[in-house]
């Protein structure tokens, strides 16, 4: 019923050694030496798609690399089981929700047959997301470690679904989050891991200025003016409509270009309205592209980030909000809304300019037009932040550590 | 005299560790400068440091106005900038106990909710978040360093982690105002002078890197030396 999932190792540990430093390899590689002979499971919802997915296909090759062998397990489930996890999801985001009896037996039910399934034995186990944390009831006699990653934000959940589902958590012997503003009070013990991104993906990696100008050109962006970008699906939380109103303010004062570029609104009924609404907001204003990418378009959004004067966020409702650490990693100067995890990422006026307004961020966006040397010192700023804190190689360290300390917590050391 | 200076055998050989860290999320949150002061009251000393000694490695890039996590909530959510600067001025070299350390940041705070009792209830734009670090210390692979030249090529190959370790928490390990470095140099070589030197590079206005740099390059003044 489960599948073990087999990732083919894609890029060579050592391929970040000239990013993040030979010592930082080789202080992972001390990190998991002890760690070589004991099993490890991980176990999510999805071997592709979405976030958590992304994120383990590059870190289980990169922790096989250090002999720290990852066994990463995908849980099946009917439609009636997505159809629940998918509710329970929005109802932990705060959505409003009304809990049935039926869709808890559901849940248990598609959890207890997993269990079944998969070889819980591991001395360490780090199980990702609402969907399976119910395997913690196949843990046997309290054997191993158990970590419950919890991805999604849970500062504000539906009462009745999170009093569920923290039987189970309250189980782990410890929990993961990304940010200490997405926990809970829990018994457990709660890390805080921040999302990564991969520094030598697709979407990240260094660009021929060739390509930059080749799709500049497709999407007849002038690169000779200054251009301001946001990169996000046409969702009302991302204000793409509070940012054409900010553009609209800067325009006023230099002659510059909005790009919004997004995925996913075709298929999606409410980003079509959105989108919609997005076209009336620009008019017929020449220098406000609105672009539609496929779902999956890395490089498109790579050349864009890396063609910005400045990169937008401005969310009214954020998770993490990754793809402010990718604009600065690309040293962009970033102007964002004070929201969700954006705050860890932008450190006013260290790595970037928090507003917390149409208008305020209009002012600021103006600032880094008048000045380019703050904007550039910005830029290098953030991306010493984004190297030190949001790479895959920070995240595989806390993994480390985290096990580390466990297995020395077990030997009573 | 300059190879004397770099081949003289230590008396201890110094042994390089590097401090992984993971950030432990706590039970407090500040949503005011009135509430800072109550959580400065009951977090944990390993709260104080985190937010003190630890961030200083997270955010060594930053060499303006950026000194630990106190100064630059104040700064960022609160927009006290008076405050700020107060809390960014503490420098934890000058602290050898986080009861200290604990001490002078709950006055600050709480000094000026009295000196300015209309911002002392005012919220935040965003809470702070108490958290905690939880430390696992290895043994790096070098090969411990038995004179200055070997040393100085461990000291060139270490990472951010490793360098902080020993350059910034050690001070509070040791209960001293040195660090590691510093205290090998004067008890295992003797060599008192470039112990002091090392001692002073500011941590303020250095980065990990910038700092390194500079105890490479006095210590091939050191070897140098006739």
């Amino acid at each position: 019923m489960t599948t073990t999932v087999q990732v083919p190792a894609q890029i060579p540990l050592d391929s970040y050694a000239s990013i993040v430093g030979a010592a930082e390899i080789d202080e992972l590689k001390a990190l998991a030496r002890p760690l070589q002979d004991k099993k490890f499971t991980m176990v999510n919802s999805t071997a592709v798609g979405g976030g958590v997915a992304e994120i383990l296909n590059r870190l289980v090759p990169l922790a096989d690399e250090l002999g720290v062998k990852i066994r990463w397990e995908v849980l099946k489930g009917g439609p009636d089981f997505y159809e629940v996890t998918k509710s329970f999801h929005n109802a932990l985001h705060g959505a409003p929700y009304q809990a049935k009896q039926r869709d808890f037996d559901i849940f248990l039910q598609y959890n207890e047959q997993n269990r079944s399934q998969i070889d819980l034995g591991a001395e360490f186990v780090v199980i990702h997301d609402p969907q399976p944390a119910a395997l913690i009831n196949g843990r046997q006699n309290h054997s191993g470690h158990w970590v419950w990653r919890c991805h999604i934000d849970l500062s504000r959940p539906n009462q009745d679904v999170w009093n569920f589902l923290q039987q189970f958590v309250a189980q782990y012997d410890g929990s993961i989050f990304s940010s200490p503003e997405f926990s809970r009070q829990l018994p457990i013990p709660q890390y805080l891991f921040y999302p990564s991104i991969d520094p030598l993906a697709e979407k990240n990696r260094e660009l021929d200025p060739e390509f930059i100008e080749d799709v500049l050109s497709q999407y007849m962006i002038d690169p000779a003016r200054p251009i301001l970008t946001q990169i996000s699906r046409f969702d009302r939380l991302k204000d793409p409509v509070g940012v054409i109103r900010a553009y609209q303010i800067v325009k006023r004062y230099f002659d510059c270009q909005l790009v919004l570029a997004g995925g996913g609104a075709s298929d999606d009924p409410e980003g079509s309205v959105v989108l919609q609404e997005v076209m009336r907001a620009a008019g017929n204003d020449p220098d406000i592209k609105v672009l539609e990418l496929p779902a999956w378009a890395p490089l498109e959004v790579n050349a864009l980030q890396r063609a910005s004067t400045v990169v937008i966020q401005k969310s009214l409702r954020e998770g993490f909000g990754l793809t402010v650490a990718e604009a600065l990693w690309k040293k962009k100067p970033v102007v964002a809304s004070a929201v969700g995890g954006i705050p860890i990422q932008v450190i006013h006026k260290q790595t970037g300019l928090l507003a917390h307004s149409v208008e305020g961020a209009a002012y600021q966006i103006r600032y880094l037009l008048s000045h380019p040397e703050i904007a550039t010192r910005l830029g290098e700023q953030g991306h010493k932040h984004v190297k030190e804190n949001f790479l895959i190689t920070s995240n595989l360290k806390n993994y480390l550590t985290l096990f580390m300390i466990f297995l020395r917590q077990s030997q009573g050391a | 005299m300059s190879s004397e200076n770099g081949t003289q055998q230590a008396i201890k050989p110094f042994e390089f560790f590097t401090a992984a860290h993971l950030t432990r999320i706590g039970n407090q949150i500040a949503g005011s400068l009135a509430e800072m002061v109550t959580c400065l009251d009951h977090c944990s000393d390993a709260s104080i440091f985190h937010h003190t000694f630890q961030t200083l490695g997270t955010h060594h890039f930053l060499t303006e106005g950026f000194s630990n996590d106190f100064a630059q909530w104040v700064y960022a959510a609160t927009n006290r900038a008076e405050l700020a600067e107060q809390l960014a001025a503490l420098d934890v070299r000058d602290y050898v106990s986080l009861a200290e350390l604990r001490r002078d940041l709950r006055r600050m705070v709480a000094d000026y909710c009295r000196d300015f009792p209309q911002f002392s209830e005012q919220r935040a734009l965003e809470c702070f978040y108490f958290c905690e670090g939880v430390e696992a210390t290895t043994a790096l692979s070098l090969p411990p360093a038995s004179n200055l030249t070997q040393f100085r090529d461990g000291l060139s190959r270490i990472s951010h982690a490793s360098f902080h370790f020993h350059f910034i928490s050690s001070r509070l390990r040791l209960q001293l105002k040195t660090n590691d470095f510093s205290q090998w140099l004067a008890d295992s070589l003797g060599k008192h002078s470039l112990a002091s030197h090392v001692n002073r590079i500011d941590i303020y206005t250095n980065t990990l890197d910038s700092a390194r740099s500079k105890i490479l390059r006095l210590i091939d003044r050191e070897i140098k030396l006739s």
